[in-house]
C-alpha cells in the first residue's frame, strides 16, 4: 500500500505536466513545479485574470470586511482584485498604530474583568437603512470576552466598545435589524447566572437546573449609532450558536440557532451531539420590546463596560453599567418559539423574501428550510408538541417548507444572491452548493480549497443581494501558497455568480481567520471617507494648535509635554528636566492638514507600541524612565523627505537632580 | 448720457464687487504626491486656498526650499486694495449719476493703471518669495530659484506650477470693458439714437 502510495506520489508531478500541456492555458499553474496545489486550476474560468484585474490607479467595486477571528481584527479588503486595504483594530491591540496603547484608545479595551488586549471577533456585520446596508457603521462581536463594537466606516475606526453582562462565547452576535433597531447578540455558552451580574458558583453537575443563556437587545441611536443595552431575554440553557434577522414579512422576528439542547456540561462533542434534533429559536423583537416598554422585564444587578471614543477628543472614555433589565419567555406569551431543527445546526439564513428560514446542520443529511409563513399558521393553530420553560416547541412539519436534498456534506452558511438562488457552503465535501429556493433542488458545485466555513454575497443577507460575486472562506490552505512554516495564511476564494454556473476567479490569502464578512458597494461608503481631521475641531485637552503653544510642564511627579509634530520636526525637540520614575506624558498632536500626512512618535526605551497619529489629531505615550541619560524620539512614519531628521532628545536625570524643565526646538528658549 | 449708458456704467462699478466673491488669482500645484493638486487663491484681501489647510501646507513644501512662509499678515495691499476697489464701485457709481464722458474715461483709465499696478506688485512679490531664499534651507539646488510663473505654467523640482487669472479678475476686466463701452457709445447722441434705433 505505502509503494503504491509513494510511486503515484512520484508519478504526481508528471501526470500534472501532462495534464498541463493537455489543458492548456488554464492549466499552466500546474506546471511550474512540485507542491502546488493539486487542484489549482479546477473550475478555474478562462477569463479569471481580466474578471478580478483593477488596474493600476483604479478603485474596486466593492469594499469588503473580512473578520480576523482570532487576531480580534477586521481586514478590509477590495473586491474583485483581493487587494487588502486595511486593518481595523478593534478588540485587540495594534503596535502598528498605537491602538489599545496610547492613553486615549486604551480605555476602548477595558471590562468588567479589567483590560483585555485581545479577543476573538467572528462576526463582522453593517448598519441598515430598510433592510439594506447603509455603509455607516459595521457592528461586531467579540466571541471570548462578550462585547459588541462599532467601528465608524467615517474613519474606518473603532469608536465603540459595549460589554454583555450574563453572556459566555458572543457567539450568535451582532445581528441588526432592519433599521439597526436593535443589535441583537446571543450567548454561546449557557453559564449558571447569579442574577447579580456574574455567574455562580455551581457543581457543572447542576448544569441542567442552573444554567441559562441570554440574547442581550442592544438599541442603536439612529443618528450617532450610539449603542445602549436595553434589555435581555434568559433563555434555556442550551447553546446559542448563530443568528439572522427576518426580512419583510418577517422582519419584526430574528431566528437562533441552538444546539447542545441536551444540556451536557462535559465533552459536549458527544454530549451536544445525541437529540436528533436541536432548535431553532424564534423571537419576535418588536414584541419583546413591546413587552419590555410595557413594564415586564425585571431589573437585576449587573457590573459591565461601555467604552466609547468621544468624536471630538479622539479619547476613549469608560462608563460602569450597574444594571440590566430581563425578560422571562415565561412571562412573555408568543414572543418565542422553538422549531425543531436537524442535530447541532450550524448557520440560520433567511432569504431575501423574507419567507424562507435556511438552517444549514452541520451533521444533516439535508438542509431544511422553514416557512415563516407556515410558522405564523402553525401558531394560529397552536401546532405545538410541548414546551421547553414555557416556549412552546413546534411540530417539525408544521413549519417545514421542504429539505434540499444530498446538498453535499457539512452544510454550514447559506446565502442568497436575491435571483431565486442560494448558496450553501460544505465544510466536509468542501465546495459551495447552489440550489433553487424555488423547488429546493441542487442546480450547482464548485469544489473549494479547503474547507470552506462561511461564504459571503454583498448583501447576501440582506433582502437586496448584490448577486455578481461570492467570497468563500476556506478554513484550511495547506498547499495553496507558498508555505509559510507551520503557520499558514486563511485562504479566500473569489467565485463569480453572475451565471448559470458559478466560475472560480481567485484565490486571495487573509489576515487571521476569517469567520464571516459583509461587503458593500464602494460608492456607498468612499465618498464619505474623512481625509484628515480639522484641527480647529480638535477638543483634545492637551492638544496644541500652534508650535507657539507647546510646552513642558511638570505636575508633582507627571512631566506633560504638549508636542507638535509637522513636516518635518518636532516642537519642542530637546527636552530636559526630566527625573527617573516620572510619569512622562508625549501629547503629541499633528498639525498638518492634509491628505495622508500622519506622523508616527516613539521614544526609546518605552515599554509600549508607537502611535501613530493623524493629522488634526492628538494622541499620548505614556513613558517611565528607568535610568539617567539622553533618550532619542523621533516619528515613526516616513512623513517627508526630511523624515530622517523629524527626531529629538529628551534627557533624564537622576531623581531630585537640580535640572530645571526646559526645552527648544531649534533656537533655546528660556526655562519654563 | 443716456439712461442705459448710466445703468451699463453702474454695471461696470458693481462688477468690480466680483473681487470681493472671487479669488483674483489662482496658483496650481501639481506633483507625484499630489494627484489631487494644491491651490492657492489670492484674493483683493486675503490668501486662501482650495482647502483650509492648502496655505499651510503650500509653506510646509516650500521651507524645505527656505522660502519664507506666506501669511496674509505679510502684505500691506491685503489691508489697503479692498479700499481702493471700493473706491472705485463709489467713483464709478458717481460718475454713472453724473453721466459725463470724461469722468468715464479717466476712471477707466485709472482703473486699468491700478490693474497693471497690482500685477506688477504680484510680480515682484513672485520674485521675492521666488528668490528671497533662507541660506540655511535643507533643500539648495545650485542656481535654482522658485518664482512661480506670473501667467502659465513652470516646472519647478517635482512641482508643475500653473498660474491663471480667477473670476476675480473677470470683475476688473468686466468693469474696464463696460467702461470702455460706456466712452465709446456716448460719443456722440445721433450715434446713440442710431444705434438705439437697429437695436429696437
Amino acid at each position: 500500500m505505502k509503494s503504491l502510495f509513494s510511486t503515484i506520489k512520484k508519478a504526481a508531478p508528471a501526470a500534472a505536466f501532462t495534464l498541463a500541456l493537455a489543458g492548456g492555458a488554464a492549466l499552466q499553474g500546474c506546471s511550474s513545479g512540485p507542491g502546488e496545489g493539486s487542484a489549482t486550476a479546477a473550475g478555474v474560468a478562462s477569463d479569471a485574470a481580466q474578471a478580478v484585474y483593477v488596474a493600476p490607479g483604479k478603485h474596486d467595486e466593492y469594499y469588503s470586511f473580512l473578520s480576523g477571528g482570532f487576531n480580534g481584527q477586521m481586514s478590509v479588503y477590495g473586491l474583485p482584485s483581493g487587494r487588502l486595504l486595511k486593518i481595523i483594530p478593534v478588540f485587540t491591540q495594534h503596535g502598528e498604530n498605537g491602538y489599545g496603547y496610547n492613553e486615549e484608545s486604551k480605555a476602548m479595551l477595558n471590562t468588567s474583568h479589567g483590560f483585555i488586549p485581545w479577543d476573538d471577533l467572528h462576526h463582522p456585520k453593517l448598519s441598515r437603512t430598510n433592510g439594506m446596508t447603509d455603509g455607516r457603521w459595521l457592528f461586531a462581536n467579540g466571541n471570548n470576552t462578550p462585547r459588541v463594537a462599532r467601528v465608524d466606516l467615517s474613519t474606518f475606526e473603532t469608536v465603540e466598545i459595549m460589554e454583555i453582562p450574563n453572556s459566555a462565547g458572543n457567539h450568535c452576535s451582532p445581528y441588526p435589524t432592519d433599521n439597526n433597531e436593535y443589535v441583537i447578540a446571543g450567548t454561546r455558552f449557557s453559564v449558571p447566572l447569579d442574577m447579580k451580574g456574574g455567574t455562580a458558583d455551581v457543581s457543572m453537575d447542576e448544569y441542567k437546573d442552573k444554567f441559562r443563556g441570554s440574547i442581550s437587545f442592544i438599541k442603536v441611536d439612529q443618528e450617532k449609532g450610539d449603542m445602549e443595552l436595553d434589555f435581555q431575554i434568559l433563555v434555556p440553557g442550551f447553546d446559542y450558536d448563530l443568528a439572522n434577522g427576518g426580512k419583510g414579512p418577517s422582519s419584526d422576528w430574528v431566528f437562533f440557532t441552538t444546539y447542545n439542547t441536551e444540556r451536557a456540561g462535559t465533552l459536549k462533542e458527544l454530549g451536544a451531539s445525541q437529540n436528533d434534533r436541536d432548535y431553532l429559536a424564534a423571537v419576535n423583537w418588536k414584541l419583546a420590546a413591546k413587552y419590555a416598554a410595557e413594564g415586564k422585564a425585571k431589573e437585576m444587578p449587573a457590573y459591565y463596560y461601555h467604552n466609547k471614543m468621544d468624536k471630538d477628543t479622539h479619547i476613549a472614555k469608560s462608563t460602569i453599567k450597574k444594571t440590566v433589565r430581563y425578560l422571562l419567555p415565561e412571562d412573555c406569551p408568543g414572543m418565542m418559539y422553538l422549531i425543531p431543527a436537524p442535530k447541532s445546526p450550524h448557520g440560520i439564513d433567511v432569504d431575501p423574501s423574507g419567507e424562507h428560514m435556511v438552517v444549514s446542520g452541520k451533521l444533516a443529511a439535508t438542509i431544511p428550510v422553514f416557512s415563516f409563513s407556515k410558522m405564523q399558521k402553525a401558531i394560529e393553530d397552536k401546532a405545538f408538541d410541548g414546551e421547553i420553560n414555557g416556549i412552546p416547541v413546534f411540530k417539525y412539519e408544521s413549519v417545514l417548507k421542504a429539505e434540499v436534498p444530498e446538498p453535499g456534506l457539512g452544510p454550514l452558511h447559506t446565502e442568497f444572491d436575491g435571483k431565486g438562488n442560494a448558496y450553501t457552503s460544505m465544510f466536509v465535501s468542501s465546495e459551495v452548493v447552489k440550489w433553487k429556493l424555488s423547488d429546493f433542488t441542487v442546480v450547482d458545485r464548485m469544489p473549494v480549497y479547503y474547507s470552506v466555513g462561511h461564504l459571503m454575497i454583498p448583501g447576501g443577507d440582506t433582502h437586496t443581494p448584490d448577486g455578481k460575486y461570492l467570497v468563500a472562506m476556506n478554513k484550511i490552505t495547506k498547499d495553496r501558497y507558498l508555505p509559510t512554516g507551520p503557520e499558514l495564511a486563511h485562504s479566500a476564494q473569489l467565485i463569480d455568480i453572475s451565471g448559470e454556473k458559478m466560475r472560480m476567479l481567485l484565490d486571495f490569502p487573509t489576515v487571521a481567520e476569517p469567520h464571516y464578512a459583509q461587503a458593500i458597494k464602494a460608492e456607498k461608503v468612499a465618498p464619505n471617507s474623512v481625509k484628515f481631521y480639522d484641527l480647529a475641531k480638535n477638543k483634545h485637552p492637551h492638544a496644541v494648535k500652534k508650535e507657539a503653544d507647546a510646552s513642558v510642564t511638570r505636575e508633582g511627579n507627571v512631566v506633560r509635554v504638549k508636542m507638535t509634530a509637522i513636516r518635518s520636526h518636532m516642537t519642542p525637540d530637546n527636552i530636559e528636566g526630566v527625573q527617573v520614575g516620572d510619569t512622562v506624558l508625549f501629547h503629541v498632536t499633528n498639525l498638518e492638514q492634509d491628505w495622508d500626512v500622519p506622523h508616527g512618535f516613539a521614544v526609546m526605551g518605552a515599554n509600549t507600541a508607537e502611535t501613530l497619529i493623524m493629522p488634526g489629531a492628538t494622541q499620548t505615550l505614556r513613558w517611565v524612565p528607568k535610568k539617567a541619560g539622553v533618550f532619542p524620539f523621533y516619528c515613526t512614519d516616513f512623513c517627508s523627505a526630511l523624515h530622517q531628521e523629524m527626531q529629538g532628545y529628551i534627557r533624564v536625570s537622576p531623581k531630585g537632580s537640580p535640572v530645571p524643565i526646559s526645552f527648544s526646538t531649534g533656537k533655546k528658549k528660556p526655562a519654563a | 448720457m443716456k439712461a442705459y449708458l448710466k445703468v451699463l456704467m453702474m454695471i461696470a462699478s458693481l462688477s468690480l464687487g466680483l473681487l470681493f466673491l472671487f479669488p483674483m488669482w489662482k496658483i496650481y500645484l501639481l506633483a507625484p504626491q499630489y494627484p489631487e493638486g494644491l491651490e492657492m487663491h489670492i484674493w483683493v484681501n486675503k490668501i486662501s486656498g482650495d482647502t483650509d489647510g492648502a496655505l499651510q501646507n503650500f509653506n510646509i513644501l516650500n521651507h524645505y526650499i527656505g522660502m519664507e512662509p506666506i501669511h496674509a499678515d505679510s502684505f500691506a495691499e491685503l489691508k489697503i486694495m479692498p479700499y481702493i476697489v471700493i473706491f472705485f464701485m463709489v467713483t464709478g457709481i458717481l460718475v454713472a449719476l453724473l453721466g459725463k464722458r470724461k469722468l468715464v474715461l479717466s476712471w477707466v483709465v485709472l482703473l486699468m493703471i491700478s490693474g497693471a499696478v497690482g500685477i506688477a506688485d504680484f510680480y515682484m512679490w513672485l520674485n521675492k518669495f521666488g528668490t528671497n531664499l533662507d541660506p540655511t534651507a535643507p533643500i539648495k539646488v545650485p542656481g535654482m530659484t522658485y518664482v512661480p510663473p506670473l501667467l502659465g505654467s513652470k516646472t519647478l523640482l517635482n512641482f508643475d506650477a500653473l498660474s491663471l487669472p480667477a473670476w476675480g479678475s473677470l470683475g476688473i476686466g468686466l468693469a474696464i470693458l463696460l467702461g470702455g463701452l460706456v466712452y465709446f457709445f456716448s460719443r456722440s447722441t445721433v450715434q446713440v439714437k442710431s444705434a438705439k434705433k437697429v437695436m429696437a
